[in-house]
């Protein structure tokens, strides 16, 4: 196609120039800038000279990298501790908006009351849900327990308090467990260690951020129950299928694309997780609720460690862009194909 | 068509410059906003502004107090309170590392005297020397010498200090020691501690409260350990590793420790220090290891039952910190900040912000017969005991190092491993290039 440069063009052109400067210099400039930065001996304060936009560190090629994934424990906790919280908290309210999005999609009274009431929590923000979970599980003494836990108590469920976020322990597969002893005999032992571990706290924050999620997905899975047309079902039903099977057959392959679209949004909210740790728990008991974000802040804001904080960055984008690109590749071609 | 879409293209390239142009020239136009409020006041004052992380109680007034005894003399000044809330600073530093790397500094900034100072903020070159403030105000007359040389480097001072804290202080509840038939000078050595700590829980009282919410806080129960077991001499000497990190004397400081992690709170990790002292009031626990800011939180509370000792080993050492204000290379009104530290420095300055803050002077003439009974003893001690560095609020440490220390916390309070904890301790002083 032979390209001419002519007043529409230049139009169009000019018109998307502005952002486009804007987002080349704010987004991918800055992400260049923490690329480099990581790359320098930058751990401690240091004077920026005039007219630089670093200061004069020497180059340590990935040395700030292979230090987080070798001696540094508290960032090796930091990606046990988001992989568990991203399992559980994408699990937990998939399986949860689902739920409710079925529920209210049985055309039931009052609809728009229950779906607000549920969607609510998306309006708050993360903070302010990390302040009043904080109040709600903070546990107490086993005298005289608090919040959740009294509630327990008055319940007459005393046996169901927990230490919720305050739990140092991670569950994990006893070395001694016969699981344990066949993974030690193929080489796996490293697996039998708390370090590949459930971090009980962990659990709480879930919780947290699932009551604040969960009405989002179901938001997101009723737009898509709305969007699966009644003839399909009808047929479904013409064709002998129970309401179960209607479900399992027809509506459930139909939803696919949401499924996706909320495991992309909520995945990358789960990856860069940091206001709700920061209100709720803060590295919490040996580092249980410690996120890598967090420890990013930590070391850079208190310990002045922009480099290795920097190298962080860069881990956590990769890790979110792993996450967000193929689906763009993916919306991209279906797109084109249409 | 075609000739709206030119016209609005143009309208927006137009627009952009516009607001390119409003862009550098409107910052200095915003501090004179108010002014429409105030149609008395004249027309432009001169905006002087402090940056500090006190936004509750005492050592808000007390802030509160110096800036009106500036404003009252400077009419055409006014001194803006940028405050950052947050336990011992933690946000408001963050907020203020941005400001200084991005070459936007206040005024002055709130500072722990020491190595967060020096090493922060002097060693590389962003803070203004402040020897015509000290012979101008005599200062260098004013303040004790030990203080002076935290505060100098290399001959030269780079901050005024406002107050001093005593970072080892046990508070306890009176009548829950009494009801056990405890005195201050039974927890006086570890061995005391821990007799009168079976003793309490016995009675199913927590012995010692934690919050440690904030890892600072387990440091800081720490620092005290440290110096208990090593004396002030050799704690001091942790500090620039003449004391040997992986000697016999930590590793006993971290058993000490580790004994005394056996005797708190269960619910430690979800509280904040004054949730803590919360559970000494209430006398739930009787007793926690605070910095003599609880003295303050106690007054607020109305709670008249407590009293003071010295930790286990800490007869004699005073474990010190203190907040100051610097002036910060390219402020905008260096001449007024200078006089607003000599505010910060003045007797006067001093008596009526550590009433309120709940601390001691840092000059060495304060008239202390308006202080509190707690504060008086304080001021007699700071002159005969020996003075040590707090690690936990910036004097004996860099930023990077504390930092270090704080990291290893939250797994050594829960798992105990110590031998672990000093390889890691090791490793920190390592890191942190003070030992050469």
């Amino acid at each position: 196609m032979h390209w001419r440069l002519n007043r529409d063009r230049l139009t169009a052109i000019l018109v998307i120039l502005p952002s486009v400067i804007a987002i080349l210099v704010f987004v991918y400039g800055f992400i260049g800038w923490t690329g480099w930065a990581s790359t320098l001996n930058w751990n401690d304060m240091m004077p920026i000279p005039k007219g630089a936009i670093l200061p004069k560190a020497d180059f340590i090629q990935l040395d700030n990298y292979i230090r987080l994934f070798t001696v540094d424990q508290r960032f090796q906790i930091d990606l046990r501790n988001t992989i568990v919280f991203t399992v559980f908290f994408i699990g937990s309210c998939l399986f949860l908006g689902l739920g409710l999005a079925v529920l209210l999609d049985q055309k039931i009274r009052n609809e728009g009351f229950f779906r607000s009431i549920y969607l609510f929590p998306m309006a708050v923000s993360f903070i302010v849900t990390g302040v009043v979970w904080r109040w709600l599980l903070n546990p107490g003494s086993a005298d005289s327990p608090v919040g959740v836990n009294q509630l327990l108590v008055n319940l007459g469920l005393p046996f169901l308090q927990s230490k919720w976020y305050t739990n140092p322990q991670a569950l994990f597969i006893l070395p001694d467990s016969p699981v344990g002893q066949f993974l030690h005999q193929v080489g796996l032992s490293a697996v039998t260690t708390p370090n590949f571990g459930i971090s009980v706290a962990m659990l709480s924050v879930v919780l947290a951020a699932v009551w604040q999620m969960s009405g989002y997905t179901m938001a997101l899975y009723l737009a898509g129950l709305r969007g699966v047309p009644d003839e399909l079902r009808e047929a479904a039903r013409v064709d002998g299928a129970n309401e179960v099977q209607i479900y399992q057959q027809v509506i459930m392959p139909l939803l696919r694309p949401i499924t996706l679209s909320a495991v992309i949004i909520l995945g990358h909210i789960s990856l860069k997780i940091f206001d709700l740790i920061s209100a709720m728990t803060g590295p919490g008991p040996a580092f249980a609720t410690d996120v890598p974000a967090y420890y990013m802040f930590d070391t850079v804001f208190r310990g002045n460690h922009f480099a290795r904080g920097a190298a962080i960055a860069i881990i956590l984008l990769v890790s979110v862009a792993v996450l967000v690109v193929p689906y763009l590749v993916n919306a991209i071609r279906t797109e084109v194909h249409r | 068509m075609k000739k709206n879409l030119l016209v609005l293209t143009g309208l927006l390239i137009v627009l952009t410059m516009i607001l390119s142009a409003c862009a550098a020239p409107a910052a200095p136009e915003e501090p004179a906003a108010p002014a429409p409020e105030e149609p008395a006041a004249p027309a432009m004052k001169t905006p002087v502004e402090v940056f500090s992380w006190w936004t509750t109680g005492g050592e808000a007034n007390g802030l509160q107090k110096l800036i009106d005894q500036f404003n009252a003399a400077h009419p055409d000044a006014e001194v803006i309170n940028a405050a950052v809330a947050g336990g011992a600073g933690s946000n408001a530093k963050a907020v203020l590392k941005t400001r200084m790397l991005g070459g936007d500094p206040p005024d002055s900034f709130q500072v722990h005297m020491g190595h967060e100072l020096v090493d922060t903020w002097v060693k590389t070159d962003y803070m203004e020397p402040l020897d015509d403030v000290y012979s101008t105000y005599g200062f260098n007359d004013a303040f004790a010498p030990g203080v002076l040389a935290i505060v100098s480097y290399e001959g030269k001072p780079y901050s005024v200090p406002v107050n001093i804290h005593r970072a080892n202080v046990l508070w306890f509840n009176k009548a829950v020691f009494e009801a056990n038939g405890l005195t201050a000078e039974d927890v006086s050595t570890f061995e005391g501690f821990k007799a009168a700590a079976e003793k309490l829980n016995a009675a199913g009282i927590t012995p010692l409260a934690l919050g440690d919410n904030g890892p600072w806080a387990a440091t800081h129960l720490f620092e005290t350990v440290l110096a208990g077991t090593l004396g002030a001499e050799k704690y001091i000497g942790l500090w620039d590793c003449t004391t040997d990190w992986n000697g016999p004397e930590v590793k006993q400081a971290l058993e000490n420790f580790k004994m005394m992690l056996g005797y708190i709170n269960e619910d430690h990790t979800a509280l904040s220090w004054d949730q803590a002292n919360q559970q000494v009031i209430d006398g739930k626990a009787a007793m926690t290891i605070m910095g003599d800011w609880a003295n303050g939180d106690y007054i607020a509370k109305n709670f008249e039952g407590y009293g003071w000792a010295s930790p286990p080993g800490n007869t004699g050492i005073f474990d010190a910190l203190s907040d100051s204000f610097g002036l910060p290379k390219n402020s905008k009104n260096p001449a007024l900040m200078k006089e607003f530290l000599g505010v910060l420095g003045s007797k006067q300055g001093q008596e009526d912000f550590n009433i309120l803050k709940g601390s001691i002077c840092a000059r060495t003439d304060c008239d202390y017969s308006k202080f509190n009974a707690y504060l008086q003893g304080s001021a007699e001690a700071w002159k005969t005991d020996t003075i040590v560095p707090s690690l936990a609020h910036g004097a004996a440490a860099s930023e990077g190092w504390l930092t270090s220390i704080n990291d290893l916390m939250p797994t050594f309070v829960t798992g105990g491993d110590v031998a672990a904890a000093q390889a890691a301790l090791v490793q920190a002083a390592a890191d942190s290039g003070a030992c050469k």
